[in-house]
């Protein structure tokens, strides 16, 4: 059983988003980062870049793969996680903690509404 | 040296977050390659399946097969190897026995190497090649007694290669004395690999510890004959062991239980696919195919030109005459990038900014901590210390050309 916290919102890509006033944390899941297996590498986007939701954003890259993360929400970034550009493992360690990917100014809140609660993310992954 | 197809990734080297659904349990894995309209229930299992799932095995696809990509990680893994020791399921490799006076005839006309360079209890390295010089297969071919060979081959592999060894029985060389056997589905196969794999195996077998590379021999395992030859795909010290199936599980954990106080850890796809890339070692599929040769391939060692006659001699002499335009390398990336992945271009780094080949394998090294890969490039670019460029998601990164294996053990 993978940890779905009751306090965020996810996508059914596998995203989470902490959201805060206009702000959204955004990550990727216990389950994602388990099926994805060590992470060796990762790409985030810039600073100041504009993402829109659905659009890949990231790419995550285990010993064996490499895979695209969408932004499960529209708006500028505003910080990302520098950190994990020497501790990739990070994420494997504390999805939900240190291993955050970036912060956003959501543009969209109406957004917010369309992700998953975490009752119906956990049915998706833990069924 | 066991996979036909390409990796899953794509042209663009990615997979994607399928969304929406639970990522199946095979899912995100370069091993993932399911011929459309296959359910997963038409996947082999081998004898060691419960006990890749009791050891909590996360089970994929491969080549048709339902196998362990890692248990506890494959960085794990791999580094058990590299310090201590690791096994592997390779039962779902294919097991081939010729016997008879004109079995070695048979077999020198069809592989590249020259097994009347073996003594009885030798086994080399060798290729299966087309009339054109295309592999096939590469595999391992045992001389057991004199006129008594085992090959063991890739296993998606299996049935093109007996297809192969039949249709040549038949045709050409109707009158040779000798039985051909396929034996893939009724023998179990372990490799244990790693410094520390003597010393786990003598608990068992206190003779295998004598045997030399490349040696086998037939030992008793409670009563049942095991085939155990000193070999292996990771580029260290180690022993292959062949078993019937009814008796693979006991030997599992026989060797488990041996290792347990020696750091063995049971190691996945995962790490033999890291761990012969770093050993520089090809892989069916990938350095391998029907459209290279193995000169191209840089296995000329195995190609034993000497010999009277074999398939694909006359092209293969050539081109070790002639030379190759495009030649298998190892690589490593020399300044911080995303790990090569296959499929990827590789590009010269002399100013004249030319597409010069492409990447067959890459990963990260673990043992190295960096990207590593094998590819090929025109010849012109494959002496090693070239320094060459990867393009990864259309920007370039430098990488340089390296003597094999990609990572040597330190002294």
């Amino acid at each position: 059983m993978s940890d779905v916290p009751t306090d965020l919102r996810y996508a059914n890509s596998h995203e989470w988003v902490n959201v805060e006033g206009d702000t959204a944390t955004i990550g990727i899941s216990d389950h994602a980062q388990e099926e994805l297996t060590e992470l060796v590498f990762i790409e985030l986007p810039e600073v100041g870049s504009q993402l829109t939701a659905g659009d890949p954003c990231a790419v995550v890259e285990s010993v064996k793969t490499a895979s695209d993360i969408y932004s499960p929400v529209s708006g500028q970034v505003i910080e990302i996680n520098d950190a994990l550009d020497t501790e990739p493992g990070t994420i494997n360690e504390d999805p939900y903690g240190d291993g955050w990917f970036f912060k956003v100014r959501l543009s969209n809140l109406e957004e917010i509404d369309d992700l998953l609660s975490d009752k119906d993310y956990a049915e998706q992954v833990n069924t | 040296m066991a996979l036909n197809q390409p990796m899953a990734t794509r042209s663009s080297g990615k997979n994607r977050l399928e969304p929406g659904r639970k990522l199946s349990r095979d899912w995100p894995s370069a091993y993932t390659v399911r011929p459309l309209g296959e359910e997963k229930t038409n996947l082999k299992r081998t004898s060691l399946y419960d006990a890749h799932v009791a050891l909590g095995g996360r089970m994929v696809e491969f080549g048709g097969w339902e196998m362990p990509m890692l248990y506890s990680g494959i960085a794990t893994e791999h580094h058990a190897v590299r310090k201590a020791a690791g096994l592997f399921d390779i039962s779902h490799m294919g097991e081939f026995l010729f016997d008879g006076p004109d079995a070695l005839k048979f077999l020198n006309q069809l592989l590249t190497n020259d097994l009347s360079r073996l003594e009885p209890g030798q086994g080399q390295y060798t290729l299966l090649c087309q009339d054109n010089g295309g592999v096939i297969d590469d595999l391992y071919a045992y001389r057991l007694d004199r006129d008594r060979f085992l090959l063991v081959v890739n296993a998606s592999r299996i049935e093109v290669d007996w297809m192969w060894f039949k249709a040549h029985r038949n045709n050409r060389h109707k009158t040779l004395q000798f039985e051909m056997a396929d034996r893939s589905g009724d023998l179990s196969a372990t490799a244990l690999q790693g410094p520390k794999a003597a010393e786990i195996i003598s608990g068992e077998f206190p003779s295998a510890v004598e045997l030399k590379k490349n040696q086998i021999t037939e030992l008793d395992f409670g009563g049942t004959s095991a085939w155990v030859s000193r070999t292996g795909y990771t580029g260290e010290d180690g022993f292959e062991l062949v078993i019937p199936n009814d008796r693979a599980v006991a030997l599992w954990n026989q060797l488990l239980s041996l290792g347990q106080a020696l750091d063995l850890a049971p190691a996945g796809l995962g790490a033999r696919d890291t761990l012969r890339t770093e050993a520089g070692y090809s892989l069916y599929g990938h350095e391998l195919t029907s459209e290279t040769t193995p000169i191209e391939a840089a296995l000329g060692w195995a190609v034993a030109l000497d010999k009277r006659d074999f398939n694909g001699r006359e092209m293969l002499a050539g081109q070790k005459q002639d030379g190759v335009s495009r030649r298998c390398v190892g690589f490593k990336m020399t300044a911080k990038s995303a790990p090569p992945r296959e499929h990827y271009p590789i590009f010269s780094a002399d100013g004249t900014d030319r597409e010069i080949g492409d990447v067959t394998s890459g990963t990260q090294s673990p043992s190295l901590g960096c990207g590593i890969g094998l590819g090929y490039v025109e010849t012109a670019h494959a002496k090693a210390g070239t320094p060459i460029e990867i393009e990864i998601r259309n920007r370039r990164f430098p990488a340089q050309v390296v003597k094999q294996p990609i990572y040597r053990k330190p002294d």
